[in-house]
């Protein structure tokens, strides 16, 4: 019981996670800054605006929404980030959980963030985080599918195999999925899932800042904004390590393969920063077409690989 | 110096409220985001909407319209939030200031914590401005 306490809150979980991602998101807006030919924030810019918000601003109620709805969603949001971020973090760290169908359990666990961020902004009561959370749930509802498909990929290449510790295992011990054909098919759809779940430039449709002014967090204010902050960092982590589980082999915590292991996950940041900062945004009708039709189509051609042994 | 107020100092995001402005200063704002200055060097980010903003930066002369948007606006804001009133229309009403829709200058309507003359202030003027603002508070 104690050590599980452990696991959530320290590590892998609450802690450690919110810290790491904290460094990644600093390094997201330094590699932004250097392709945009700027110098960039300090290291400790992230800590800095989570510390501002949670201990110096007020927080501001609604005063026609549900204050309680709008309080508890971001609550949630860390949670669902946080019990990801476990279920991912155990196998990679080579801690077995003994738990055999977790990476269903972890698809699920990573929506949770973004319903909670819909609740949040439905209970609101501004007009424009409703557009917000509206465009949130036809984001959720088109790349869920495809992520979806990206799972039963992972599943079939792995030997209908539903446990990332074996996944992780399976591949160290042959090769990474990603050397084959239908691993780079995977990939590709991997990436851009991860990109829409992090809402990240080309599918920052639901928090537009030029459009809709931040949207779903648009009446977010002190405590309750560095709570969502806290779990965006967790899932800017989470999700790239996920990748880096089910792809690229996992990490390996002995000698210079350590270096390796925060690389692999540099370089999964790298490229989502790079896809952010060379594409506009695009609206909501594109974004459902690309998911629902091409991503959709490269994921069902790499099971069909897969089922051939590719 | 005390870790809330060094965190504060370090992520300052700021709001842009344009009052009945002639563009120059939105533009000179502007510049000190672009790569010459980086103003994110310091943490300071440009945000969309007020409940996420630290720095209220006000310009342009504010007529009658504008008066009862920025009390809405500053009303808005969660506090402990800093004002700042850009270019020579904000701080004194500048050639507006004996106009008959002139509502009078920033700190007449809501409390300013630093002036930025100028018309329109230099990017390093506002980056100045800056400075002393965060030394002062």
């Amino acid at each position: 019981m104690a050590i599980n306490i452990f696991y959530f809150l320290v590590f892998p979980g609450l802690l450690f996670a919110a810290v790491a991602g904290g460094f990644l998101s600093w390094f997201d807006r330094k590699i932004t800054a250097r392709v945009q030919f700027r110098k960039g924030p300090p290291l400790l810019q992230p800590f800095y605006d989570f510390f501002k918000l949670l201990l110096v601003k007020e927080t501001i109620l609604p005063k026609q929404g549900s204050p309680i709805v709008f309080l508890a969603a971001p609550v949630f949001a860390v949670f669902g980030a946080t019990m990801a971020g476990v279920f991912i973090l155990l196998p990679l760290f080579n801690i077995t959980t003994g738990f055999r169908g977790d990476l269903i359990v972890i698809f699920y666990l990573l929506t949770i963030p973004s319903f909670s961020y819909i609740i949040g902004s439905l209970a609101s009561g501004n007009p424009l985080a409703a557009v917000g959370g509206s465009r949130e749930m036809k984001l959720i509802l088109s790349y869920e599918l495809t992520f979806l498909l990206f799972t039963a990929g992972i599943i079939m290449k792995a030997g209908q195999q539903f446990d990332l510790y074996g996944i992780i295992k399976a591949q160290q011990e042959i090769s990474p999925y990603i050397g084959s054909i239908s691993g780079i098919l995977l990939f590709i759809v991997g990436i851009f899932c991860v990109q829409a779940k992090l809402a990240l430039v080309p599918f920052d449709i639901p928090e537009a800042e030029a459009e809709i002014t931040e949207g779903i967090f648009i009446e977010y204010s002190g405590a309750a904004y560095a709570l969502i902050k806290l779990a965006k960092y967790i899932m800017l982590f989470v999700l790239p390590s996920l990748i880096v589980a089910v792809l690229m082999g996992g990490f390996r915590l002995d000698g210079i393969n350590i270096l390796w292991s925060i690389l692999k996950v540099l370089g999964v940041v790298l490229l989502l920063t790079l896809i952010r900062n060379t594409n506009p945004r695009i609206k909501i009708k594109q974004a459902v077409s690309f998911f629902l039709i091409w991503m959709n189509l490269l994921a069902i051609a790499a099971l069909v690989l897969i089922a051939f042994g590719y | 110096m005390s870790f809330k107020s060094h965190c504060f100092k370090k992520s300052l995001w700021v709001f842009h409220f344009g009052g009945a402005s002639c563009n120059n200063c939105d533009i000179e704002i502007l510049d000190c985001l672009t790569p010459r200055h980086d103003l994110e060097r310091f943490g300071i980010l440009l945000v969309g909407s007020i409940r996420h903003a630290d720095v209220l930066l006000v310009n342009g002369s504010i007529n009658n319209h504008d008066r009862e948007r920025l009390i809405e606006i500053y009303k808005q804001a969660p506090k402990p939030v800093l004002v700042v009133a850009i270019g020579a229309c904000g701080c004194t009403g500048g050639i507006f200031a004996d106009s008959y829709v002139f509502a009078g200058p920033v700190d007449k309507i809501i409390p300013v914590d630093a002036y930025i003359p100028g018309c329109p202030p230099k990017p390093e003027a506002i980056i100045a401005g800056i400075v002393k603002l965060v030394q002062k508070s």
